[in-house]
């Protein structure tokens, strides 16, 4: 779950980390009332998830009321790749004597916490990996342990950090360790880490994902994330507890594990077709997730064909097939399905959809067939073997 | 022969008194494993179907001796119920669970390390697969897990895998064309898995039975592409491999929480590339995997 800047230097205020005084608004009336808080210049800054929102013009600096009425209203409303900014922040303008950057992140091929530290920071950190990687210094901390002090301060004299900051730059990377521990992240960046002339080292921005499986430890994090940007079908399958992601296609899949369901979106694109979402119905589906799995699929306007694929370990076959009859019933889909059932009862789940006969649903023996047939009714092809 | 679990086997189920962990549980006995107990805090005993619950896995070592743990509690209590087993003695730990926090798995991941608990060598402590896995099926022998065993046969091909339903449908394959499986070990979707690829390949490359392995991986990290180093340097079996996710957008998650791509590394093409530059030959879908390795192992058995 990744969080909006304002959200992150939020928690990292909880945690001690130095970040400006600041204040998320939505409309230009709030924003002024915040800069007059918060004390001119001002910088107003887009909150979306997505990069670049500099070069996109939604990060702007506010010298008075004027300029800061001016950039509020544009950046609010603004679209910045497809995310539509619905909230700015509005904070007290640094003055910057140096830009570093710092991270904490869970690296799996370690199996161990890795900390990141640069002095080049304010620009694209892969790029600084890349073109001058003995500037991106790389510390795995002892999961057990944790990142002590000794360790933060190592680290900022291994980066070069100016002599003068070298024990704030490990405060604030003892700090961040604590939020990406405490708060249960996978990923706690500050890009830049600034250095302001009083020689204060502080949050200039932030970039923090929580784990979705740890929430329930976080009641105070359940409500975080950019709600209004989310896609609506992504966020109801959220509600009904099914893995959805929207794709760009016309060819709906549903199927039971991610990995079937991953592999399904390959055999489709294979065939030379163009799936339209990503749905893991889960190990244990019964008919009434089925159901539900086909309303999600079929409320996305671009979908031409459904394909269902089931390998049923846990699932059962026939639960899939009572589940696609009772949504038939209540849907009444308008295009075509091609279904697969294979695995557990898969026999009595063929049955009872060739009893139910419903209309334009087509049965399948094995995956390739199934998506070579899904391909062809979206492109408006007949084919044959109606269940 | 066949890795991990076998007629040998003696099982103990944290979470048996659950409706999951009953159903499987049973499920598992049925199928021949000898299961010789649960573990439920609180409800030491009573009985699941003439199987003894006991309060604590060191009740239940001292009791009845279990070699193997099937983890099957809510991912609240999962991290716990594995250190406890590993701290009780038993030899492997099968985490079914799904959902324990990343922050979790690297704890309990680096405790067994700190312990002494290493994946590597048999008799070193215990070794954790999963968790967020399907389990391991041995066929005919034994059955640890929610492994559908009916779609699987036993003979010589070893398959190891991050995901569930995946593995059911390329072993399917391997069976319809007449070939059977050594062992099938799930290894699970999660972020940091017990054990890797590498660990499981290194057991089936020691394992007599063993005479082809599938390697059945997806997007995400970078444990396909430490196995295919694994595989040129240290086996001398042929393997197989089948990634999913080739046409997964960067950034989203795909159901299981490691299948997420970021940046350029962790694609399906960059893990191809990498184990096909080591020699590994990788099917396009799950059906060329299976027909990969149903083409080698038909060339094996007719030379032998």
């Amino acid at each position: 779950m990744d969080l909006l800047e304002y959200q992150g230097k939020q928690l990292f205020a909880r945690h001690g980390l130095k970040v400006s005084q600041g204040l998320a608004v939505t409309t230009v009336e709030d924003a002024l009332i915040a800069a007059d808080e918060v004390g001119y210049p001002v910088v107003v800054k887009a909150q979306v998830l997505i990069g670049g929102r500099g070069k996109a013009g939604g990060v702007k600096l506010a010298a008075n009321e004027s300029e800061a009425r001016e950039h509020a209203g544009n950046i609010l409303g603004m679209d910045i790749k497809g995310h539509t900014v619905r909230t700015v922040w509005i904070e007290h303008a640094s003055d910057i004597a140096s830009e570093y950057y710092a991270s904490v992140l869970l690296d799996r091929s370690a199996k161990q916490p890795l900390v990141m530290f640069s002095v080049e920071g304010g620009v694209d950190i892969e790029e600084v990996a890349e073109r001058t990687p003995e500037k991106l210094i790389r510390h795995h901390v002892d999961a057990l342990a944790g990142l002590s002090h000794d360790e933060g301060v190592q680290i900022a004299r291994d980066g070069g950090a100016d002599d003068d900051v070298v024990d704030g730059v490990a405060d604030a990377l003892v700090a961040l360790y604590e939020v990406w521990l405490e708060e249960d992240a996978t990923l706690a960046e500050i890009n830049p880490l600034i250095v302001t002339p009083e020689r204060e080292v502080k949050a200039l921005d932030s970039k923090v994902s929580l784990d979705g499986n740890a929430l329930y430890r976080h009641p105070e994090n359940q409500s975080l994330s950019d709600k209004e940007n989310e896609d609506p079908l992504e966020r109801r399958a959220k509600e009904e507890g099914l893995q959805f992601v929207k794709l760009d296609g016309d060819i709906g899949i549903l199927g039971n594990g991610a990995g079937l369901v991953m592999s399904t979106l390959d055999v489709v694109s294979h065939a030379g077709g163009a799936p339209a979402n990503f749905l893991d119905a889960g190990g244990g589906s019964n008919a009434e997730t089925i159901k539900q799995a086909v309303d999600l699929i079929l409320a996305n306007e671009a979908v031409k064909a459904v394909l269902v694929n089931i390998f049923a370990g846990i699932t059962r076959c026939d639960e899939v097939a009572l589940g696609l009859i009772a949504a038939f019933g209540e849907i009444k889909p308008s295009v075509p399905f091609v279904v697969r059932l294979d695995g557990t009862n898969d026999v009595e789940g063929r049955r009872l959809l060739g009893e139910a006969a419903l209309p334009n649903v087509h049965s399948a023996k094995t995956m390739n067939e199934a998506a070579e047939m899904v391909v062809a009714l979206a492109a408006g092809q007949s084919v044959g073997a109606v269940a | 022969m066949s890795v991990l679990i076998d007629e040998s086997t003696r099982l103990c189920v944290a979470g048996i008194t659950g409706r999951e962990g009953t159903f499987h549980t049973l499920n598992n006995r049925n199928y021949g494993t000898n299961v010789v107990g649960g573990v439920t805090p609180g409800k030491g005993g009573q009985d699941v179907e003439g199987i003894p619950v006991f309060d604590s896995w060191a009740d239940a070592v001292s009791q009845v001796q279990p070699n193997t743990a099937m983890i099957f509690v809510p991912p609240r209590f999962a991290a716990d119920a594995i250190l406890e087993a590993a701290a009780a003695g038993v030899e492997l730990v099968v985490a079914i669970t799904e959902g324990i926090p990343a922050h979790d798995e690297l704890r309990v991941y680096n405790t067994l390390k700190r312990d002494g608990h290493t994946a590597g060598t048999a008799g070193s402590g215990t070794r954790l697969i999963g968790p967020n896995c399907p389990g391991i099926l041995s066929p005919g022998k034994a059955n640890v897990g929610i492994i559908p065993a009916s779609f699987f046969k036993q003979g010589n091909v070893g398959v190891v895998s991050r995901s569930g339903t995946l593995t059911y449908q390329i072993g399917n394959e391997i069976a319809r064309a007449g070939f059977g499986c050594s062992s099938i070990v799930g290894i699970g979707g999660d972020p940091v898995p017990g054990s890797s690829f590498v660990d499981v390949l290194e057991l089936f490359e020691a394992d007599d039975d063993t005479e082809l392995v599938v390697l059945s991986g997806e997007i995400g990290g970078s444990a396909e592409e430490e196995a295919a180093e694994y595989i040129a340097e240290n086996m001398s079996k042929p393997v197989v491999a089948y990634i999913a996710g080739f046409t997964a957008p960067a950034g989203k998650q795909m159901g299981h929480a490691g299948a997420i791509v970021s940046g350029s590394s962790g694609t399906a093409a960059a893990k191809a590339q990498a184990l096909e530059a080591k020699g590994v030959r990788v099917g396009r879908t799950p059906t060329e995997a299976a027909a990969i390795a149903v083409e080698v192992l038909g060339g094996a058995s007719v030379s032998a």
